[in-house]
């Protein structure tokens, strides 16, 4: 079968900012995306997750690299000033690449 | 409504001058008082039920409508203070600024406190204390229990942030303790105004002591991005939350019952 190169992108964020980060992703192009409850900490301290205002999560992206960049940039020069954010990105393959 | 909005106005100067905190703190902070919490207002009730002086159901309708004015005020205040983004420092090209607020707006006024609270009391008014009687032994007989079993796990979330509170400094702890009984009388003092009854202003006063920290968060992450939500968190679930199950709210039903003579 035959494969197609794409970028996952994953952000790791506070879950204040979800409903804006998915429409800003959606604005930017992306066609999906998989939010995930996740906990950690970093240098802004410890998430633990254990009430409303304490939530953190995973937002996965898979799309082409320029939209990933586009996202990339957008959540680095918005978000990451002020909110709890890790953010990486990573090849992966897809089957189906008008899906992506 | 209009107490609840002025809540923050009342604060905030305190917290600037006083507490000497920054401009988004402060008031994001005067917004976390404005609004309401709504496990103090369940404890109320607990406690005049407990004192033979039950609550009229109504009074509901207070928590949903003590909500969000404080909020906006905070938001509003931080806005007028220092030109404070509605979101962040640089909005999306894509989406413009009116989207931001439309979705701001949408938090506070369809949070899941206050959906669950007006939804509750519509249900219950369509459907009439008959409907009542069969989920009666779930609402009524299970409150008390789940209620104790919610405070524990509330208590462990209040008591891991203590150690946050190092950060926030004396002057803001101060304010968690000082703030309750000061907002409490003047709640109690506009519901005696009001003409209401004893477990009315009771609840009233509780209203207004309390702060939020399950809507007022949420709401403020999104609006006041330059606030340390530590502090507020801090200073409103380890401080005041604390101060007025223990010692705030028998307060509040004795200046209630003093008022009312």
């Amino acid at each position: 079968m035959e494969r197609h190169p794409r970028k996952l992108l994953t952000i790791i964020t506070e879950a204040a900012i979800e409903r804006a980060l998915v429409a800003d992703c959606r604005a930017m192009g992306a066609q999906g995306y998989t939010v995930l409850d996740v906990r950690g900490g970093g240098a802004m301290g410890d998430r633990e997750g254990a009430w409303e205002g304490d939530r953190s999560i995973e937002l996965q992206v898979v799309c082409a690299d320029d939209v990933a960049q586009r996202v990339a940039e957008h959540v680095l020069g918005t978000y990451a000033p002020h909110y709890a954010v890790a953010l990486y990105l990573s090849d992966v393959q897809v089957f189906r690449a008008r899906k992506y | 409504m209009l107490l609840s909005a002025c809540i923050p106005l009342l604060t905030y100067p305190v917290l600037r001058s006083g507490v000497r905190l920054a401009a988004p703190d402060a008031a994001s902070i005067a917004a976390h008082y404005g609004s309401v919490s709504v496990v103090t207002f369940a404890v109320a009730q607990g406690v005049l039920a407990r004192a033979g002086q039950p609550s009229e159901p109504h009074l509901a309708v207070l928590v949903a409508l003590m909500e969000a004015p404080g909020i906006v005020v905070g938001i509003l205040l931080a806005r007028l203070a220092g030109g404070a983004p509605a979101v962040a420092s640089n909005p999306a090209p894509a989406i413009g600024p009116w989207r931001r607020w439309a979705g701001l707006a949408h938090e506070v006024a369809f949070g899941k406190a206050v959906v669950l609270l007006v939804g509750g009391l519509l249900i219950g008014w369509i459907s009439g204390p008959e409907a009542l009687a069969p989920i009666e032994p779930l609402f009524s007989g299970l409150f008390k229990g789940v209620l104790a079993l919610f405070l524990l796990e509330m208590g462990l979330v209040a008591g891991a942030r203590l150690p946050e509170l190092k950060q926030a400094g004396v002057r803001l702890v101060a304010f968690g303790l000082l703030a309750p009984p000061v907002l409490g009388l003047l709640g109690a003092v506009v519901g005696h105004g009001l003409g209401m009854s004893v477990p009315a202003i009771a609840i009233l006063a509780t209203l207004c002591a309390s702060a939020s920290y399950i809507a007022a968060p949420s709401a403020m992450r999104i609006a006041v991005p330059q606030a340390n939500p530590t502090l507020s968190i801090g200073v409103s679930l380890g401080v005041t939350f604390p101060f007025n199950v223990l010692v705030g709210i028998p307060l509040y039903v004795g200046m209630a019952r003093w008022l009312a003579g």
